[in-house]
């Protein structure tokens, strides 16, 4: 398949905005059970949400540039019964605004108790408002995943491990933004958000690597023979029809060819995993986050260059 | 699932490779209510554009043992068609009157998700009006009052010189497309997906014959058995009176 760059940059951009949100909130559930340490105060949660905020948005603005006809894109909310995209259309601004509540009480500092538990503990609206966004950023996962795997025709897609790594990739990247957040604001929960981030993004590098795996010894289901009925065990396509070009030889061929692919697949388990691993290990999420993103964006192209459609069986020769 | 299920049945066999059906497609969806149906750079070195209907080539075994395939591919209004459920705004709907699958261009946003979700490739992308495309059937013509009642058929099966596209309810057993299927072995496009296609495919037939050496030389031959006539003598009477050769 074509990489769309407004894709790549909408599902990578998304990511780190839903998994620092749920950064946020893990880091507030660790303060809340309680480590002895002085809590994060409401404006690290607040700015911490503006990033999230922003970087949500800024997905939005590259999935615009996705659509031919963006002046019609609220209509992609209509079909959430059936489609997956509809869902993810509808996730995204929904993150959004919990992002917008949750930064915004915590700037506002409002802590009334939403419900209070039989041992004494009590829950507040800022916690209340971390675990909705926290739900509703892993719903976000969950689509953004399933708009990919639930594509059968392209094999390297159509596989659970397509939606636990956007989940994973997604965690990761978000957790090494929150740990550089928290070296920057000198916060307290730096130890733990980059712990966290080292295991998502060593878990991360075993889950893709996997489906990396799984994905170069796949098998199609389809065959020429069932393309076009004929049931010979050697056909060879003479012409597709046309000696130009058209939607078909172009929307799902990926430039570059497999070469590319090798390559960026090196590059990406290193500069997506490997390394941003060794820079949080050695104390400098700042650098690992930078490192993570454009590997993370290579994975992204990648993920969609290596996708074979089964209809390219119909577009093999031009004469 | 709809009762009634309008279809094209290709015949392989008789398919010649003409290319008829595709230029024929091509000039009255570009003029009617599905167009235009837009090209860029048609006349450049490297042209693009948008056809509801290709006709391809293939070839089986290893010269001199060959046989050629003309293959035409248009949409074939699956009756499970996966690119409907997938299209986030409705856009991409199966009528339920005659289950053609179409698009509605006012409600297409251009995301392509659609053209994912079909193993056929038979959706094209309109870069120029920024919404999918693809074969309506002639959904414009079928049902056109205005034209002579034999004639309300898609472009591409009244173009076919050789006959090898029938037009029908693959629904109604006594239609002439669903008669095809059943008496010439039609079969269905991938049938590993589930989708159901709606047109269908006759299969190549081998049609051959036993000749033996004594048929090739035509053994009763009057004009060896008997050589020519004799010649009449010069007096014989003829008709004339006049002349005898």
């Amino acid at each position: 398949m074509k990489p769309a760059f407004s894709v790549v940059f909408l599902t990578t951009l998304i990511g780190a905005g839903q998994g620092l949100l749920i950064a946020l909130a893990s880091g507030q559930i660790y303060d809340a059970i309680g480590t002895g340490a002085k809590p994060a105060p409401g404006s690290f949660y607040a700015i911490g949400a503006l990033v999230a905020l922003v970087l949500l948005c800024l997905g939005l603005v590259a999935s615009i540039f996705h659509l031919a006809n963006p002046q019609r894109g609220w209509r992609a909310a209509t079909r959430w019964r059936t489609s997956w995209l509809s869902r993810e259309v509808i996730l995204i601004p929904l993150v959004c605004g919990l992002a917008v509540l949750y930064g915004g009480v915590h700037a506002l500092g409002w802590s009334p108790v939403v419900a209070s538990f039989g041992n004494g503990k009590t829950l507040d609206l800022a916690m209340a408002l971390g675990l909705l966004a926290v739900a509703g950023s892993l719903a976000l996962f969950v689509a953004t995943g399933m708009v990919y795997a639930c594509v059968r025709f392209i094999r390297q897609w159509a596989s659970g491990w397509t939606v636990i790594n956007y989940l994973l990739m997604g965690l990761a990247s978000g957790f090494t933004l929150a740990a550089a957040f928290a070296t920057l604001m000198d916060s307290a929960l730096r130890g733990f958000l980059t712990s966290a981030a080292l295991v998502l993004t060593l878990g991360a590098l075993a889950a893709r690597s996997w489906q990396v795996w799984l994905n170069a010894t796949a098998k199609s289901r389809s065959s020429m023979k069932t393309a076009i009925g004929v049931h010979h065990g050697q056909i060879r396509q003479v012409t597709q029809g046309f000696m130009g070009q058209s939607f078909n030889t172009v929307e799902f061929f990926a430039p570059g060819g497999p070469e590319t692919v090798r390559g960026l697949t090196v590059f990406f388990l290193l500069a997506g995993f490997a390394a941003p691993a060794a820079l949080l290990a050695a104390g400098l999420p700042c650098l690992a986050f930078a490192c993570q993103f454009i590997g993370l964006l290579a994975e992204r192209w990648v993920f969609f260059a290596a996708g074979t459609h089964v209809q390219n069986l119909y577009y093999q020769a031009k004469a | 699932m709809s009762t009634k299920q309008l279809a094209l049945v290709i015949d392989l066999n008789v398919c010649v490779g003409c290319h008829a059906c595709v230029t024929s497609c091509k000039e009255w969806n570009t003029s009617g209510w599905a167009g235009p149906l837009t090209d860029t750079n048609p006349y450049g070195a490297d042209p693009n554009g948008v056809f509801f209907n290709r006709v391809q080539t293939f070839e089986c075994g290893t010269f001199p043992n060959t046989e050629t395939i003309h293959f035409p591919k248009s949409c074939l209004h699956c009756e499970e068609p996966p690119c409907v459920p997938v299209c986030p705004t409705g856009a991409s709907y199966k009528r339920e009157e005659d289950g053609i699958v179409l698009v509605d261009y006012d409600k297409c946003i251009g995301c392509k998700y659609c053209s994912w979700s079909c193993p056929y490739g038979a959706r094209e992308f309109d870069p120029v009006q920024g919404v999918m495309k693809k074969c309506t059937l002639c959904v414009d013509r079928i049902y056109d009052k205005t034209i002579e009642e034999e004639r309300r058929k898609p472009a591409c099966v009244l173009a076919c010189p050789a006959g090898a596209r029938i037009f029908g309810d693959v629904k109604d057993p006594e239609s002439e497309a669903s008669k095809a299927i059943r008496d010439a072995g039609g079969f269905q496009l991938m049938p590993e997906w589930g989708t159901s296609p709606a047109n269908h495919y006759l299969p190549r037939r081998k049609t051959t014959t036993t000749l033996h050496a004594d048929e090739l030389v035509r053994v009763d031959n009057p004009l060896k058995a008997d050589g020519e006539k004799p010649r009449p003598a010069f007096t014989t009477p003829t008709i004339d009176g006049v002349s005898s050769w």
